[in-house]
């Protein structure tokens, strides 16, 4: 039986292991500046996190097999001892600074991500949730957003109309509402998120980019594409029968592509 | 021991089978009513998870009876799935069954010390589940909020279907939940402080007693805060308050909400559920100790250790919630602090898988089911603790959260080790409990096909979770880089089903042993230390038959140099102890 154990605990080690080192599901393709210090992180988490997975299911499964009952094969009685004070406090001194350490590894990263605001001269977008639905606003050339008003909201009518813009206010004139986010490759976007109704969760997977959309707040986060192409985004919080197909696109183009891009959307205004 | 006591729980024995068997004031029977309630409640969780794996495989399948699964009807499956689990099966089987059975023979104790408290605790719980079930049957169904209920989802009837009358039948039941929790809790604190027979000191107590002592503790202080949480909630659905609503509208149609928070209810909701996540394991921990101990042959490695670990992570438990919000707009400081707190309670938790490597260290290891079962919590416990400082780092918690890497890790460490441990506990006592074995041959039959079966269900949701698959879609048909982890997805659900099954082969053993199982040949058929063993197999209705036992050794004395046997009880005359 002690071995029959063994064979089943290291094989699920081994097993295990292969998958994360061979990478066969592993993250998408980073496209954002902060993508490679993230995915260094998730490789040194899995690194000193695997050592210890595989060294307590090998110590494990090699325990249960050395130190079976062999009946009357062997005299010996089991080890009379309590437990070892020297031990107990290397291991626990050992597992606070390898735990706090990793910890404070990634700290730079988390202040740099959600820390330090968006640096002036950065691309806003209005990203806003709603039961099931992504839109996403642009100041237009005044650089400013217009004001919104709850009780305008109307999804039937899209774009503007589902935002509540409220026409009467002069900076919500030159205001682009899409359905597709286009950004800039290479600028830092500053998002501001939003909700109408309950919580979404904004995340597109190759920006390694994750933010609550939260009903009566506004948050700015921040994040920077280096590549172009088309890059699918998903509703990451549970927010009703849709869910699952509340999804979309953010499309990172030049910087002549974008200003073309928002100049177009301005003329369809007129 | 006060003198008082005695006085207090010195009922008859009940005449009459409605006395006896179903409004009993019996700490035995009512554990017993606990374990049946917790059985039938893991089997509809598990029922309702076999719905889910098939419709997320074949997502236009047709169900017999059922037919097909919408999406609202997913999202009341797992609504479900989550809260009978987490309530009525990881809270009610480890601590009001075995707890409530156990913990007062462990300790010497004739009854619990609130015999009328205890039956009603376990009433209110059982009024509880059949609410929760009700919301099945009313019209709109169960709700689709999650187990987590997070407002304004939870809070707003226009949100979805499921949100009406079943929304508010799903919050009473939680309600009600508390409120016997609560009861158990005190139950619990005031036993384990008060009821100890003499000489069973507090660094006497066995494992378990601990676990179930730091858990009521636990329960005692999060429940509360959970039961407030559920009134609030109620009044934001059905009397126009505003506490988790803030201005907005649903379709375009204002809810005539404003100024709510709907943070307010994640903080409070949280406080309860990071204990509750200790509540669930905590009594699995303890036994596991115990587990090792008895079948290795060998005290436990570290026990004051364990204790105090114990006590850390009781403690810690109450200050890490945040770390379920990082990504929930609350502030990138907090997150820092609650990042470094989690990390923090892994230390006590690796300390108690060096303790049991060190127990089976050099012990003469004897493979009965219970052990098996044992061995296979400490691996998966160790898997769970392992992925949980990925999740417990925010950077890369931006990327997890919510994804499968997120269910694969609290279903090992909260869902399977606890059952695990439920398991162990059942193959342990039930020849105490019954004066019968269960059968060897199927208790091993049932240990490999779980311990693999839940591998290959929850390894591979790490995997997928690493690619980004997303928890609660109904289907994965509508975006692309979800859609390409079909494959994978069918290996799930196909491990799933091969594991369900072989849930039956346990509950076979369990009815069948209880009737045509084998005699338990003595009344300690383990050969273990504690008072418990002591007793007949079942205990009679004050525990001792009239004695009071009388406690002069530690709970883990095995192998002890020069003793008759290879283990002495703690109500044996007193080892020469070189501690």
């Amino acid at each position: 039986m002690g071995l029959v154990l063994l064979v089943v605990i290291w094989l699920i080690t081994i097993l295990g292991s292969y998958f994360i080192i061979a990478k066969t599901w592993w993250l998408p393709v980073g496209a954002s500046a902060a993508a490679a210090g993230i995915d260094h992180h998730f490789t040194v988490s899995y690194i000193l996190m695997g050592a210890v997975f595989i060294a307590a299911q090998l110590g494990l499964g090699w325990f249960v097999w050395k130190y079976r009952d062999k009946g009357s094969a062997s005299k010996e009685p089991a080890h009379y001892s309590h437990g070892n004070t020297t031990l107990e406090a290397v291991w626990t001194v050992l597992t606070i600074i390898l735990f706090v350490g990793l910890n404070l590894a990634s700290h730079s990263i988390w202040a740099s991500e959600r820390l330090a605001d968006a640096k002036p001269g950065a691309v806003q977008v209005e990203v806003t949730g709603m039961q099931f639905a992504w839109y996403f606003r642009y100041t237009g050339p005044d650089g400013k957003f217009g004001s919104t008003k709850p009780e305008l909201e109307d999804a039937s009518l899209g774009g503007a109309g589902a935002l509540g813009l409220d026409s009467t206010d002069l900076a919500s004139k030159d205001d682009i509402v899409s359905g597709v986010m286009v950004v800039p490759v290479n600028r830092e976007i500053e998002v501001i998120l939003r909700s109408h109704d309950v919580i979404h969760s904004f995340f597109v997977p190759n920006m390694r980019f994750k933010q609550d959309a939260v009903p009566g707040l506004a948050i700015h986060m921040h994040f920077t594409p280096i590549q172009t192409g088309d890059f699918e985004l998903a509703c990451a919080e549970l927010c009703g029968l849709g869910h699952y197909k509340m999804h979309g696109i953010v499309k990172v183009v030049s910087q002549e592509e974008f200003d073309k891009w928002l100049a177009d959307r301005e003329a369809e205004k007129q | 021991m006060a003198t008082h006591e005695h006085a207090v729980h010195a009922h008859a024995a009940p005449q009459g089978f409605i006395r006896k068997y179903i409004f009993s004031l019996d700490h035995k029977v009512i554990g017993l009513q606990y374990y049946f309630l917790a059985l039938a409640a893991v089997f509809t969780g598990m029922f309702l998870s076999l719905l889910m794996r098939i419709h997320l495989v074949w997502p236009n399948a047709t169900i017999p009876f059922f037919g097909d699964i919408k999406p609202e009807q997913y999202l009341s499956l797992l609504t479900m799935h989550g809260t009978i689990m987490v309530f009525f099966v990881l809270t009610t089987a480890p601590q009001g069954g075995f707890g409530n059975y156990f913990l007062p023979i462990q300790i010497g104790a004739p009854d619990m010390a609130f015999p009328v408290l205890n039956m009603l605790s376990f009433w209110t719980t059982f009024l509880g589940f059949i609410v929760l079930l009700a919301a099945f049957f009313v019209t709109g169904g169960a709700p689709l909020h999650g187990w987590t209920g997070y407002a304004p989802l939870s809070a707003l009837q226009s949100a979805g279907p499921g949100e009406g009358l079943g929304a508010d039948l799903w919050i009473t039941s939680i309600a009600i939940f508390c409120i016997g929790a609560l009861m158990g809790a005190l139950n619990f604190i005031t036993t384990t402080l008060d009821m100890r027979a003499k000489g069973m000191s507090l660094m006497r107590m066995p494992l378990t007693v601990w676990a179930w002592f730091i858990t009521a503790i636990l329960g005692l202080l999060a429940f509360g805060v959970l039961l407030s949480a559920g009134i609030l909630l109620l009044m934001d659905r059905n009397l126009g308050t505003s506490f988790f609503v803030p201005l907005g509208t649903v379709n375009g149609i204002l809810t005539g909400h404003k100024g709510g928070s709907p943070l307010l209810w994640q903080h409070l909701f949280w406080f309860f559920g990071h204990p509750e996540v200790y509540i669930a394991i905590l009594p699995a921990m303890g036994l596991c100790s115990q587990l090792l101990s008895v079948f290795s042959r060998k005290p436990i490695f570290g026990y004051k250790a364990m204790v105090y670990a114990i006590m850390a992570i009781g403690f810690l438990g109450f200050m890490v919630w945040g770390h379920h919000m990082f990504m929930s707009g609350m502030s990138p400081y907090t997150a820092f602090s609650f990042s470094v707190l989690t990390m923090g309670i892994g230390v006590p938790s690796a300390i108690k898988t060096f303790n049991w490597l060190g127990t089976l260290w050099r012990g003469r290891i004897r493979f009965a089911s219970p052990m098996l079962f044992a061995i296979g919590f400490v691996s998966l416990f160790v898997v769970g603790g392992i992925s949980g400082p990925f999740l417990a780092q925010p950077v890369l918690d931006i990327y997890l959260h919510e994804t499968f890497f997120v269910i694969a890790h609290f279903h090992l460490i909260m869902g399977v080790a606890s059952i695990f441990g439920i398991f162990a506990a059942t193959y342990y006592w039930f020849p105490k409990m019954f004066g019968r074995m269960m059968n060897e041959t199927l208790g091993r039959m049932h240990f490999f096909l779980t311990f693999i079966g839940a591998y290959c269900i929850f390894m591979p949701m790490h995997f997928t979770g690493m690619g980004g698959l997303l928890r609660r879609y109904s289907q994965y048909t509508e975006v692309a880089w979800m859609h390409n982890m079909a494959g994978v997805n069918k290996f799930i659900s196909y491990a799933a089903f091969v594991t369900i099954a072989s849930q039956f082969i346990f509950l076979f053993n369990l009815f069948w042993s209880m009737f045509k199982g084998e005699k338990a040949t003595s009344d300690n058929p383990w050969e273990a230390t504690t008072l418990e063993w002591t007793t007949a197999s079942p205990p009679p209705h004050d525990n001792f038959g009239g004695v009071t036992p009388v406690v002069h050794n530690g709970p883990y004395e095995y192998s002890v140099p020069g003793a008759p046997r290879d283990f002495v009880m703690q109500s044996d005359p007193p080892i020469e102890s070189k501690h």
